[in-house]
């Protein structure tokens, strides 16, 4: 970690269709540990905003509390940002979403605040299907008060400090698969090849979508023993596929072998690209994304890849019929109903 | 008392049982009163409960316009064996009581000293109506009937009601008529009629209105340009969100689209309903909640954070009777401490106090303005008994030229104009600085909002001195509110007493009346009625210019008072309370009782 960020930058940078280049993504200089996942994950977030050609002014980034949570500050320095309560940023989003419905809403959280305090509010924004990218970095532990289990570190996980976790883990894929959500995805913050596409679908994905990124927590979790470290994670990853996102405009070029590969076509009309599938599993379907994951579980495997998706899907703006225009935009002449409409209301009240 | 003042003068309760429709018979008596040109003030003692525990309806007539509720019955009307024997013993020395003569009074119930108006209520439904649900329903309407022949209720009234509640639904208004009727006849046939307590027609509400406060906040949230509504039920709160839906889908809808110019959800709590108006409000949409004490207690988190970002926040607590779940279905004022200090560390919230419908309207519509303008919560403390209860109230108003007050905003044009913006810089000097709204400018304006200390720039910061400018800029930000908030109500052009009331909310209503009890005992008052906190200069100046202050409220602890001592620079000793907090609405007798045991 470099205490000053370096301003300059090689002039010839390569820009994306904006004309921007990967910087005007990138946000102010991490603080986490040298090594974190976390900082992983915000690069990928970057370099995939940036491929999409994103207006980064057009993002709302949204977390909670927790080392996580503090990322938003470290990618999308031109967007505005929320750090919220703990385990209470869904709550946010979703209110953020109600004023204005044509932002593309980032919610960062971790597993102490997807999975403990923040349970409740988790559970909703799910069965709300309100439209955002929700990416849990998911370290098995509390980062900030120095290496607690949480509740996603697995049963006989075993500590820095030798204790060996006694719960079972909470699993939110396969929760999220059981509330309805309708994209799916689970990854790891060492594959960034895999990463970014996941990410660029759940972007284009018009409602909720969430992403569990296990992100080994180098300083207190990635010691011999636990199922959240580095080395463990490599060796048990298993993808259920390859994964390619291939935007609206760009024709789909990669020769894929017949039968190992599905394309599926996106609400907007881009393309996820998934090659070389796991047997018994389509992600279109429910019950064989929930099987896989729990198979996965039962092999001692991390099942990672896109689990799940429902490309046609109705978000809760579509649910509750809110106006096309962005209601922070209304004024009082659409707002309010006027003198004569109260007078006419008075007369109802005598 | 001379049969004179039993005109238009008295107490009515009605004894009932929860679920059998009894409340709207009810409500249709005061209405009717009402519609007769008489001040009607409506009081539904509600349990906890859905079917099946007794309930109570007060209804208070006054010439004089007085609409505090008043302790001792003239009539009672009582429908609900449960509590037959305490209300019997409520009823006033040569007051009436009316009750279902099907079955014969026991021997313990009868008094002396009061009247007994026996009328077959069960019988006579059964012999008119076959359905069971009729059955119950008409009872209450023929009580009704028996009142309007007992005290002179226009049958005419009574009539045009029917039509009005039933308009859509005109097979209904037949038989509620024959039951009024049937009512009317058994007395007319049975009874000497009218009584000397009785209705005479007058002509004293002009363009007044009656409804609830509830309601009133709905319909000024509307008004106010709220988009935005999230919420989680609880009594005594919850009409007001649906007040709020029912107005919105009346008034809010698109013609061309069908689409909803607003969104309502219903959170899993009162946690995700205060995140869900925070993040809304944070992203320029005018966004509000409603809830109660309970409520507020798990919303303290969130309104820390919202006086720290300074994010608009309209919150709405409808009082009930607490600590813990209370008396959740009885009304106080007892959230006063909570509110105007929720949350950790050292913040603090301004708070406004309507008292009637005509405040909860404008003062809702007001209270999002001034939530943008400071950029702060704002906590509107009402009751259940302002909530819920039919009030008369003068007319709402609308300035059709009215432009909704956004506070700060720099939009994108503005943004060009700027080398660099400072989220928290106090350009002006007022505390209050300039927000943007997320997605506004493609490379200016963006900042990041956080609950941990920041600078000016909304760069996190640990710095010392950085978090002490920040947090005295906050206090600037208060003393900037008040000269903002709604303004006192003062009571003292004709005397210069050394006493000084203190009232605020729904204790409006008997503070006033018990002001002219003592004022024809030669005792002259004078009184400020106090609309928001902080408070302003007129607050403290009444204070110090009193040798004594009463403050009465609705709590135990005395809650108001101890704001003044704690805000203002003044001699607690001077300051005395008058205090009732049963659950029932505080009277006049309440006050000149304590008053003159002071």
């Amino acid at each position: 970690m470099t205490y000053i960020k370096p301003k300059f930058r090689h002039p010839a940078l390569p820009k994306n269709d904006l004309g921007y280049t990967k910087t005007v993504y990138e946000g102010s200089l991490s603080t986490l540990c040298a090594g974190c996942g976390h900082d992983s994950i915000s690069a990928a977030i970057v370099q995939s905003c940036y491929e999409l050609a994103l207006e980064p002014h057009r993002i709302a980034k949204l977390s909670g509390i927790g080392c996580s949570s503090k990322t938003p500050a470290y990618f999308l320095s031109q967007s505005h940002g929320f750090n919220s309560v703990h385990g209470r940023m869904p709550s946010v989003a979703t209110g953020a979403s109600l004023a204005n419905k044509d932002l593309i809403y980032f919610g960062v959280s971790g597993d102490g605040d997807t999975a403990s305090i923040g349970m409740g509010q988790f559970v909703h924004v799910v069965r709300r299907n309100l439209n955002m990218v929700y990416i849990v970095m998911n370290n098995g532990c509390y980062g900030l008060t120095k290496g607690q289990d949480s509740a996603t570190a697995d049963e006989g996980s075993k500590s820095k400090a030798g204790s060996v976790n006694l719960f079972h883990a909470i699993d939110l894929p396969s929760l999220a698969l059981e509330l309805g959500a309708t994209f799916v995805a689970q990854s790891f913050s060492g594959d960034k090849a895999q990463l970014i596409p996941l990410i660029k679908a759940a972007i284009n994905h018009p409602g909720f979508a969430l992403i569990n990124v296990i992100s080994p927590c180098v300083t207190f979790n990635n010691n011999p023993g636990s199922t959240k470290a580095y080395d463990y994670v490599r060796e048990h990853i298993e993808a259920t596929a390859t994964v390619d996102f291939i935007p609206l405009q760009e024709e789909i070029s990669a020769d894929y072998a017949a039968g190992s590969s599905k394309n599926i076509e996106m609400h907007d009309g881009s393309s996820l690209v998934l090659n070389k599938l796991a047997t018994n599993w389509n992600p279109q379907d429910r019950m064989s994304a929930m099987n896989a994951m729990q198979q996965a579980k039962l092999d001692g495997e991390i099942l990672t890849g896109l689990i799940y998706i429902e490309p046609e899907t109705t978000d809760l703006h579509s649910l509750i019929q809110t106006s096309d225009t962005p209601l922070n935009t209304l004024d009082e002449s659409l707002l309010c109903p006027g003198a004569a409409a109260l007078e006419a209301l008075n007369e109802e009240f005598r | 008392m001379s049969v004179n003042n039993l005109i238009n003068n008295f107490v009515v309760r009605f004894a009932n049982v929860n679920g059998t429709g009894s409340a709207s018979a009810n409500y249709l008596f005061a209405k009717a009163v009402f519609r007769m040109g008489i001040f009607a003030t409506p009081k539904n003692i509600f349990p906890s409960n859905i079917q099946g525990l007794p309930t109570w309806y007060d209804v208070r007539v006054s010439e004089k316009g007085y609409l505090g509720r008043r302790e001792g019955v003239d009539m009672m009307v009582s429908v609900n064996p449960q509590s037959m024997a305490n209300d019997i013993k409520s009823v006033k020395t040569g007051g009436y009581f009316l009750y279902d003569s099907t079955k014969d009074l026991p021997e313990a119930y009868i008094r002396e000293d009061i009247n007994y108006i026996g009328v077959p209520l069960m019988e006579m439904c059964i012999r008119e109506y076959s359905d069971p649900r009729q059955r119950q329903l008409f009872k209450n309407i023929i009580y009704i009937g028996a009142l309007a022949a007992l005290m002179n209720i226009e049958f005419d009234v009574l009539e045009q009601l029917f039509k009005e509640q039933f308009a859509g639904k005109e097979k209904l208004i037949a038989p509620n008529v024959k039951a009024v009727q049937l009512g009317m006849d058994y007395i007319k046939a049975n009874y000497a009629y009218p009584l000397p307590i009785r209705l005479e027609r007058r002509n004293l509400i002009g363009d007044k209105i009656l409804i609830d406060g509830n309601s009133a906040c709905g319909l000024g949230a509307v008004y106010g340009g709220a988009t935005v509504a999230a919420w989680y039920p609880i009594t005594p709160s919850t009409s007001v969100v649906e007040a709020y839906a029912e107005y919105a889908k009346k008034y809010r809808v698109d013609p061309k689209t069908g689409k909803n110019n607003f969104a309502i959800v219903q959170a899993e709590d009162e946690l995700a309903a205060i995140g869900m108006v925070i993040g809304a409000n944070w992203n320029g949409a005018r966004s509000f909640t409603a809830t109660s004490g309970p409520g507020v207690s798990l919303m303290n988190e969130f309104l820390g954070l919202a006086y720290f970002a300074e994010i608009p926040t309209l919150l709405i607590d409808v009082q009930r009777s607490g600590p813990s779940t209370g008396m959740p279905t009885r009304t106080q004022q007892s959230d006063i401490t909570l509110a105007a200090y929720a949350s950790h560390g050292d913040t603090k919230h301004v708070l406004v106090f309507p008292s009637t419908p005509k405040e909860c309207f404008d003062l809702t519509a007001d209270s999002l303005d001034l939530a943008e303008h400071l950029q702060t919560p704002i906590i509107m403390l009402t009751d259940l008994d302002l909530g819920m209860n039919d009030h008369i109230s003068d007319p709402f108003v609308w300035d059709d030229n009215r432009k909704y007050n956004r506070g700060k905003v720099l939009h994108a044009e503005d943004l060009e104009k700027m080398s660099r913006f400072g989220r928290y810089l106090d350009v002006d000097k007022d505390g209050v600085t300039y927000r943007t709204y997320p997605g506004t400018h493609p490379t200016k304006g963006s900042f990041f909002t956080r609950g941990t200390s920041r600078d000016e720039y909304a760069v996190y910061t640990e710095d010392s001195g950085a978090y002490v400018q920040n947090m005295e800029r906050l206090q600037l930000k208060w003393n900037t509110a008040k000269k903002l908030v709604p303004a006192p109500i003062l009571y003292q052009e004709k005397n210069k007493s050394k006493i000084g009331f203190v009232f605020f909310g729904t204790t409006l209503f008997a503070a006033e009346e018990s002001m002219d009890m003592l004022a024809e005992n030669n005792i002259a008052i004078d009184a400020i009625r106090l609309r928001a906190f902080p408070f302003n200069h007129q607050v403290e100046e009444f204070i110090s210019s009193h040798e004594t202050i009463v403050v009465i409220e609705q709590n135990r602890d005395a809650q108001m008072r101890s704001l003044l001592i704690n805000e203002l620079n003044c001699n607690p000793s001077k300051i005395k309370s008058i205090l009732n907090y049963d659950g029932m609405p505080i009277t006049a007798d309440m006050i000149v009782h304590q008053f003159n045991n002071l």
